[in-house]
């Protein structure tokens, strides 16, 4: 048997739609383009989504709503006033307020919820409205690993799950018989994002970024963004990377934009820094049932308020010391 | 079940946590599989390892996580890895047990949590698969946890979100999922169930104190097996809800 009449089989099509198919040299020319000096990159939230996210593009948050989530960003986000997004939807709290503030037009979609809470109503608002136009069905391992393949660098990644259910049926992903094994695989197409929102325990001005605890996805996404803003509890010194060069999990080169929020997460938590805020979390759950209730929500806690540092003072600097963990700084974990 | 010293979520966090074996790894998700969890490794499993699925392995769950992302999840853990990390660890077969929950559930143990409705314009959304599909198609043996009633156990889900063993006997193999895998028990508030070897359908194995063979058939919307003899679990002990109500939720969030 030649190579030419062997072709693989395709067994099944997921009749999803490919929100951004992956283009692997773009996305390596891209990357050739970005500066690998040194430069300083720490900027205010504003002047970030102003330079680096545009109409229409395709974002994805790390790492979910209520834990250690680029909040901070994303109401900068919704201030901006960006529209028709596209958004990988391994999502919480983030997608709640996008959802909310109608500036999402196709989701790739895993798990949008509130974990012990249930699902929130702006979600379903939105979709079982129709409001959102494509909406593409993955697992968390599926949507993670689209981001490793992008990573890697290659343009799909053959896995084992997926198969066999309506969440492949309707997601974008196509299911071969193995070449070396003839076992079925399902494929996974890389996603590459236009910009990565992470939100990270220490950064240096360059970028460099180090996270405590579980790592979520922040590895694979960081990697599979061609533009990276960041948003840091803490901004250190060059040395103090240096020192733990092992911890460092996100290199410069990847990142576009630092940005400084202490309590960046908020009313999520950050791992060994500040809890939930069950408190405001369960206020906007209620708030949220109603399509009035969630655009009071917004002007109140979003448009109300100018930038991360004045929600903090809105907060209140009491009611925030109250979630902080009393751990001293650099104590064994 | 009023007149019982015991709430239905507690007799479900309670059967699910007898199944977790010691020194074995088992895929944790939100709600009651972290108490169960908790419980287990309080009582006969201090060994249990919970894996959660962003990154957290071998938590021990003094405090109750509210998220699987949580930091309760890695709390003094054995490693904080992350999702990749885990979801390829159960793809090489080293999680034996998979906990999951959903809004329904079929004779062959297929569950939705996507939509109730056509999922295009869905009548009820649902928060979707999350880790659940690779839960179930990654893990060696999944254990459900649903309220047991007629709109729970369907002829037919909505929406396969997550691999039972799909349409019976060979379908997973045949689909492409990893050989030995599938449902394997389903814990509900009105009996412990499993899978017919053979058929792959669902079978009656143990009740639930004070509940018959009738009631259980009554609140399933398809034919049931029956396992001959049908078992009886015991109700909750004092120190199984001692541990409950004082340690691992002392707040009442699951009572």
């Amino acid at each position: 048997m030649t190579a030419q009449d062997d072709g693989i089989p395709i067994l099944q099509v997921g009749e999803g739609a490919l929100i951004q198919p992956p283009d692997l040299e773009a996305f390596r020319a891209f990357n050739r383009a970005k500066t690998k000096a040194l430069v300083d990159k720490l900027t205010d939230e504003r002047d970030a989504i102003d330079r680096f996210v545009a109409d229409g593009d395709y974002v994805g948050f790390e790492l979910y709503g209520t834990v250690r989530c680029p909040m901070g960003l994303t109401r900068a986000l919704i201030r901006a006033g960006r529209r028709r997004l596209r958004i990988a939807g391994q999502g919480v709290h983030e997608a709640d307020l996008l959802l909310a503030a109608g500036m999402v037009t196709d989701i790739d979609f895993t798990y949008i919820g509130q974990e012990v809470y249930g699902v929130s109503d702006c979600v379903r608002r939105a979709l079982e409205s129709g409001a959102v136009g494509e909406v593409v069905e993955w697992s968390n391992a599926a949507l993670s690993w689209r981001f490793k393949a992008a990573a890697m660098g290659v343009p799909f990644l053959p896995t084992r799950t997926l198969l066999g259910t309506d969440t492949l049926r309707r997601s974008a992903a196509k299911v071969i018989a193995c070449p070396f094994t003839g076992i079925p695989l399902a494929l996974l197409p890389a996603l590459v994002l236009d910009v990565g929102f992470i939100h990270v325990h220490r950064a240096d001005r360059f970028g460099n970024c180090q996270i405590d605890g579980i790592s979520g996805f922040a590895v694979e996404m960081a990697r599979a963004s061609r533009r990276l803003l960041i948003s840091a509890e803490e901004i250190v010194e060059t040395d103090a990377i240096r020192r733990q060069p092992d911890r460092t999990l996100i290199p410069y080169y990847l990142v576009d934009a630092v940005v400084h929020h202490p309590f960046g997460s908020w009313p999520g938590e950050m791992g060994g820094r500040y809890e939930r805020d069950t408190e405001h979390y369960r206020m906007f759950l209620e708030w949220q049932r109603t399509a009035e209730g969630a655009e009071r929500y917004l002007a109140d806690w979003v448009h109300a308020v100018p930038d991360h540092a004045a929600l903090l003072e809105k907060v209140g600097p009491e009611h925030l010391a109250a979630l902080r963990l009393d751990r001293p700084e650099g104590a064994a974990r | 079940m009023n007149d019982r010293p015991y709430s239905a979520s507690e007799l479900l966090i309670c059967l699910a946590s007898r199944l977790m074996d010691d020194r074995t790894t088992a895929f944790i998700g939100t709600g009651i599989p972290m108490l169960a969890a908790s419980l287990a490794q309080n009582r006969h499993a201090p060994d249990l390892v919970p894996v959660f699925e962003f990154g957290g392995t071998g938590a021990i769950l003094e405090k109750l996580p509210l998220a699987v992302g949580d930091m309760r999840t890695y709390h003094r853990a054995i490693a904080a890895s992350g999702i990749c990390d885990i979801m390829e660890t159960a793809q090489r077969g080293f999680i034996e047990y998979g906990f999951l929950g959903g809004a329904q559930i079929d004779r062959y143990g297929n569950l939705n949590s996507t939509s109730i409705g056509d999922v295009r314009r869905p009548k009820v959304r649902l928060p979707g698969s999350g880790g659940a599909n690779d839960v179930g198609s990654l893990c060696w043996r999944t254990i459900a946890i649903l309220h047991h009633d007629r709109r729970r156990f369907v002829d037919t889900v909505d929406f396969v979100t997550t691999p039972g063993f799909l349409t019976g006997p060979g379908a997973r193999e045949a689909a492409g999922l990893p050989r030995d895998t599938g449902p394997y028990r389903v814990v509900t508030n009105l009996a412990i169930l499993g899978f017919d070897e053979v058929t792959r359908r669902m079978k009656l194995l143990s009740l639930n104190p004070g509940v018959t063979v009738q009631q259980v058939i009554d609140n399933t919307g398809f034919e049931l097996l029956l396992a001959d003899p049908i078992g009886h679990n015991d109700p909750p002990t004092a120190e199984e809800l001692a541990l409950l109500r004082e340690r691992i939720d002392p707040d009442g969030l699951y009572r």
